[in-house]
């Protein structure tokens, strides 16, 4: 019963933010097990099999033509903060207060093309909306129990995959990050009223390296492609040869490659299956 | 943070509709609601707010068109002026960080929400000139007014009226006036470059380059969170209005992880850089061509407008009411592609 007392006083002069405090410090490499096509070499044009999107979104993505990465103002943006943690390690680290030890901001940075982010977990508020946005977003958190909740707004209009499905610059991302041990599980949801019709939910693991080592990852445009000033290179609606490629790849209905909320539920796998019985030969 | 695009809007809409109030029954008195979720750091409708971009140059937001103001002991430069309604608390804003002389007004064109409150502000100013002229009026070398400046076409706008307005008050002319392609000045230890950009949001328009502190004045040729307004009456065509912002692209130098660099103060909405610039420049190069292909096709205005080439892009720029519709948008691109 003492100990009991003991505990419950200790307990009771410590604050609960202290409990929940998880260290992420480290380097923490991608096994990139999830999604292997989508993380390794790309999507396909027209694979949007599992995003919620809606049909303007889909139009623009079906507009999108890879040769616009060759533009030199495009050619050494980083991932967005929504869609960094697809690729690449990752090293965390913090930033404390000297006096207090408490934890101002805790820091990523992901290797390709070395985009880092500050998530501030001091208190602040968010910035008003005359600010710039970014790549990586204005970033705060705050602990739920051990998990570190992170809310971001104020980022540049971005991707929700990298074959042309928009994410606007009025998205905002809710991320999880979950330490068990060595792994680390780091939830990404995008709510986007602009191009989605339910958030986009994402997960990606980790596991802690202590020998991992970042590399630098400078990067320098250069004219891939001699064109008059201003091309932009797109397709024309309904002018797209590369949409039903996905589909075809991979034996599935082109209905079900295009798309939206429903392909995201399990139950969606009966109407596939009626689908494919009734359009793919036996 | 839900509200953003939407304050950018109604603030671009309500300042459109002082432009030409009768068309769109649109008062100022009207803004306080149009913004009443807004949060507490963030500009209010009806409220004018300074916010730094760099240096010694600042956003002036919320007294119609943005407002950018560069400072120092040489006294301050505007880049266009506002609403001829919102000019005092403009002053009083322009205080809050400066109590230097004003000694320049750029407009970036004739729209009344950029050069409305030209008259207000130019009078509370100054203008350092020849000694032996003005010796006797205001001092030693200064005297009252300050300097407004613009391309010629903007006087030209102003003193003619027409399109249904009355010519602008003498007051608010822009006495000096360039007809080269770029008028250079320096003030404040600072390069600043006016570029025109030909028939383009008008046929007046700037393109305003901080050279030193690294910021570009966009004037209402890029507004990051409408389609552009494409004035064809004052000479507006979307191909000078592309030709525009491909410059704008070609002076902007992005900092390290491709994030800020060079900042872009647009006519309305938030602070942007290079990223922004090229998105917005990516949508209506875009869109261009597909109505430019439906031109081809020999469709008529209301076959263009059925086939909706903006459908992917209105949820972000697109209106359906107001002042400036996605529908007047496809027509004015239209008129343009089409114009023999």
């Amino acid at each position: 019963m003492r100990r009991v007392l003991l505990v419950l006083l200790v307990a009771g002069g410590i604050p609960a933010s202290l409990f929940a405090e998880v260290d992420f410090l480290g380097y923490w490499h991608s096994p990139m097990q999830e999604d292997g096509p989508e993380r390794g070499g790309g999507p396909l044009s027209g694979e949007y099999v599992g995003i919620p999107l809606n049909d303007s979104a889909r139009l623009r993505a079906d507009s999108w033509n890879a040769s616009l990465l060759t533009v030199p103002e495009r050619q050494c943006i980083p991932h967005p903060a929504d869609y960094g943690p697809s690729f690449s390690n990752l090293q965390m680290w913090k930033e404390t207060d000297p006096a207090s030890q408490a934890v101002i901001a805790w820091h990523t940075h992901i290797s390709w093309m070395a985009p880092e982010r500050t998530i501030w977990m001091d208190g602040r508020a968010h910035p008003p909306d005359y600010a710039p946005h970014t790549w990586q977003g204005f970033s705060t958190g705050k602990w739920e129990k051990n998990i570190l909740t992170v809310t971001t707004t104020h980022l540049k209009a971005g991707w929700i995959r990298r074959n042309g499905v928009p994410r606007s610059d009025r998205a905002t991302v809710t991320e999880h990050f979950i330490r068990d041990g060595d792994v680390l599980t780091w939830v990404t949801i995008v709510y986007d009223p602009e191009n989605l019709t339910e958030p986009m939910i994402r997960s990606r693991d980790f596991t802690l390296d202590p020998y991992g080592v970042m590399g630098a990852y400078p990067c320098e445009s250069v004219e891939e492609v001699v064109r008059a000033e201003g091309v932009v290179p797109h397709y024309l609606p309904g002018t797209n040869p590369f949409l039903t490629e996905y589909a075809t790849k991979y034996g599935l209905p082109q209905e079900a490659a295009r798309g939206g909320s429903e392909t995201m539920y399990p139950e969606y796998r009966t109407k596939l299956k009626a689908l494919m019985s009734s359009s793919v030969p036996k | 943070m839900k509200h953003t695009r939407t304050s950018n809007v109604i603030a671009y809409a309500l300042a459109l509709a002082a432009i030409f109030p009768a068309a769109t029954g649109v008062g100022l008195a009207q803004q306080g609601q149009a913004n009443r979720a807004g949060q507490p750091q963030n500009p209010v409708a009806g409220e004018v707010h300074v916010f730094p971009v760099r240096g010694n140059v600042y956003v002036v937001t919320g007294a119609g068109g943005n407002i950018t103001l560069q400072t120092g002991k040489g006294g301050i430069l505007l880049v266009d002026s506002g609403l001829a309604a919102m000019s005092d608390k403009v002053v009083a804003a322009i205080r809050t960080v400066s109590k230097e002389p004003i000694r320049f007004i750029v407009n970036t064109h004739v729209h009344a929400d950029h050069t409305g409150g030209n008259e207000n502000i130019a009078k509370l100013g100054s203008t350092i000139t020849d000694v032996n002229a003005f010796s006797d009026i205001a001092g030693p070398s200064e005297v009252p007014g300050a300097k407004i400046i613009a391309h010629e076409a903007v006087l030209d706008r102003m003193t003619a009226g027409g399109n249904g307005q009355p010519s602008a008050p003498s007051g608010a002319w822009p006495a000096t006036t360039y007809i080269t392609k770029r008028k250079d000045l320096f003030i404040n230890n600072e390069a600043v470059v006016l570029f025109h950009a030909p028939a383009a949001h008008t046929d007046g328009d700037s393109i305003v380059f901080f050279r030193r502190s690294d910021v570009i004045s966009s004037g209402d040729l890029f507004t990051p969170d409408t389609y552009p307004f494409i004035d064809l009456p004052r000479g507006g065509n979307i191909q000078g209005i592309l030709a525009a912002l491909n410059h704008i692209i070609e002076l902007a130098v992005p900092d390290e992880r491709e994030e800020g660099g060079t900042y872009i103060i647009p006519g309305h909405g938030r602070v942007c850089d290079e990223a922004d610039v090229v998105e917005y420049q990516t949508m209506l190069t875009i869109i261009r061509d597909r109505i430019q292909d439906l031109v081809k096709k020999g469709m008529t205005l209301e076959q263009v407008k059925a086939a909706k080439p903006t459908f992917d892009y209105d949820a972000h720029y697109g209106s359906t009411s107001g002042f400036w519709t996605t529908e007047m948008f496809i027509e004015a691109v239209y008129r343009n592609l089409t114009k023999k």
